[in-house]
């Protein structure tokens, strides 16, 4: 007890040792098996890309707070979560520059004006990641694997051909760095739940809603699809960001809601969303904008799903 | 200064319309794709503006005060048919390029605030002072947002190249031009960091002792004012 462990201050008195910067890490470490396949699978360009939006996520975080004389938080990983997550969302074709551009947006416009980590209004990954989308759209969907140029499975999905999904388990196909393998994906996201860093709540009413989705509307966009074709439905389970995004963006605690019953309507809209954007939208695919919509609409949710204190709220 | 320069002053820097009242948000963001179209539409604008603050404020005894909104209304709007014709007759492109936005001139709020809460109650000389002052001061606002959101965007300032763009198929290098900065989304971000660099110049200079130049609560021609017109009610004898 040499440790002060008693610190005469209000309520809460009992602190955990778990503190923002030890799950960030956490979730970097979870972060790593799909990093490394993704390295695998697309070469050095694709660690040139992760290695350029992490530096300067973080490069950019020191450099901001040291100008507007604020305390240094670089040590708490959040920026290191960022910067590798916005490039797990890139294209590994994408030249260097355009990664760090975009990780200067995600940490100065999307979370630094807005109060810094805590703060954000919006997932500063994917903000950037959307950012880059409407400036780049040529490169940033532009997907080379083995040295050629071809649509995801995904777009080949929409345009009514066949895809493989044993290779989009395992992730031997084109698309941005971190999304193809789902295994990868699936390894670090049991070892985060694992560790009650996420719960199942949102990922798990993100995935099954979206199925439901898809499972009801598929065959109104594909005359080959059949209700709840399983093939067809584990095509969209696999391809594109959907297990990245339901696993890592959707869970991030910043920007997402703290009820219980706000997290299941989130989960809910996030589903929807995803679904309506990928059948009927105009690209192929449609994770990004579903997480940050949901994520502006966070606020509402949680003033909806406020629970009621004991005692109040009774018949009037 | 005497009154007219002190309005064109107050205008370009102490209310400029775009950084400071933020007053017409809409053309502001919409037109500003490029500095031609900031600079047309700012002088569009500033020719309605000192137009009508002219003929409002020789007519400012005529008007009836319970109808001077739909009076002011019908001056604006018969100026800004006048502008239309005009563009459409001798700058086709510019027309074109403007759209839809010429006619909502009319329902500008600088134009509107202008009459109401200055040209309404102040001589002729002034109110077109007024007039020229605000419409330049939006319209360097405009061609401001107007230059950095071409230069980024498309890498051009007036329709001119500036930087050379990258030919991916020639195997060119150069600049990537950042398309978000052209479209609507460039505006709101080019707006708030033009805002905040004015804000920051104004504050440095005030800490620096020199004169703070900042919207007072009720100067004569403030907008926030709402048409108490400089008229200070001696205490003690308020109606």
């Amino acid at each position: 007890m040499s440790e002060n462990n008693y610190k005469l201050s209000s309520s809460p008195h009992i602190r955990d040792k778990v503190t923002s910067s030890n799950i960030m890490l956490m979730v970097v470490i979870a972060l790593l098996p799909a990093s490394a396949f993704g390295v695998y699978n697309f070469g050095i360009p694709a660690l040139i890309v992760l290695i350029s939006t992490t530096v300067s996520a973080v490069l950019t975080e020191y450099i901001y707070e040291k100008l507007m004389h604020k305390k240094i938080t670089i040590n708490d990983w959040s920026a290191v979560v960022t910067g590798l997550l916005l490039g797990l969302n890139m294209p590994a074709s994408a030249p260097w520059w355009m990664g760090a551009l975009g990780s200067v947006f995600a940490i100065l416009v999307v979370k630094q004006l807005f109060g810094g980590l805590g703060q954000n209004f919006m997932n500063p990954a994917l903000g950037a990641r959307c950012f880059l989308l409407i400036s780049f759209a040529g490169p940033m969907t532009k997907f080379v694997y083995d040295g050629v140029s071809g649509p995801t499975p995904l777009a080949t999905l929409k345009d009514g051909g066949s895809v493989d999904s044993m290779k989009m388990l395992i992730g031997t196909i084109p698309g941005t760095i971190g999304e193809t393998s789902v295994i990868a994906i699936i390894i670090g996201a049991v070892f985060l739940i694992m560790l009650g860093i996420i719960d199942l709540r949102i990922p798990g009413t993100y995935i099954v809603s979206f199925v439901i989705f898809v499972g009801i509307f598929g065959p109104f966009t594909k005359a080959h699809v059949g209700f709840f074709d399983p093939q067809y439905i584990t095509a969209h389970l696999c391809g594109g960001g959907l297990m990245l995004g339901a696993w890592f963006m959707a869970t991030d605690y910043v920007t997402s809601p703290i009820t219980k019953k706000g997290q299941y309507v989130y989960g809910i809209l996030l589903g929807v969303l995803t679904g309506l954007f990928r059948l009927f939208g105009g690209s192929a695919e449609g994770v990004s904008y579903a997480i940050i919509i949901s994520n502006l609409l966070v606020p509402l949710i949680e003033r909806v799903t406020l629970p009621k204190p004991f005692g109040k709220g009774g018949e009037k | 200064m005497n009154r007219c320069t002190e309005r064109l002053y107050n205008g370009l820097v102490k209310e400029n319309p775009t950084f400071v009242l933020m007053l017409g948000m809409c053309p502001t963001l919409a037109v500003t794709t490029s500095a031609t179209n900031g600079v047309g539409m700012g002088l569009s604008t500033t020719v309605v503006l000192v137009l009508s603050n002219m003929l409002i404020s020789m007519l400012r005894k005529i008007i009836p005060d319970s109808v001077r909104m739909p009076a002011f209304i019908v001056v604006v709007a018969s100026f800004v048919t006048i502008v239309q014709f005009l563009l459409e007759g001798f700058v086709p492109s510019l027309y074109d390029a403007l759209g839809l936005y010429i006619p909502l001139i009319v329902v500008n709020c600088i134009i509107l605030g202008r009459a109401e809460s200055y040209a309404s109650k102040n001589p002729v000389l002034p109110s077109i002072f007024d007039g020229i002052g605000m419409g330049l001061g939006f319209t360097v606002g405009l061609t401001c947002i107007g230059i950095v959101r071409e230069l980024i965007g498309a890498g051009q300032i007036f329709g001119k190249q500036i930087i050379p763009i990258a030919d991916e198929a020639a195997g060119k290098a150069g600049y990537v031009p950042v398309t978000i900065f052209i479209l609507a989304p460039g505006a709101f971000l080019v707006l708030a960091g033009l805002v905040a660099l004015q804000n920051k110049i104004k504050a440095n200079a005030a800490k620096r002792g020199k004169e703070v130049v900042e919207a007072k609560g009720c100067g004569e021609g403030c907008a926030s004012c709402n048409g108490c017109g400089g008229k200070v009610f001696p205490t003690g004898n308020e109606e």
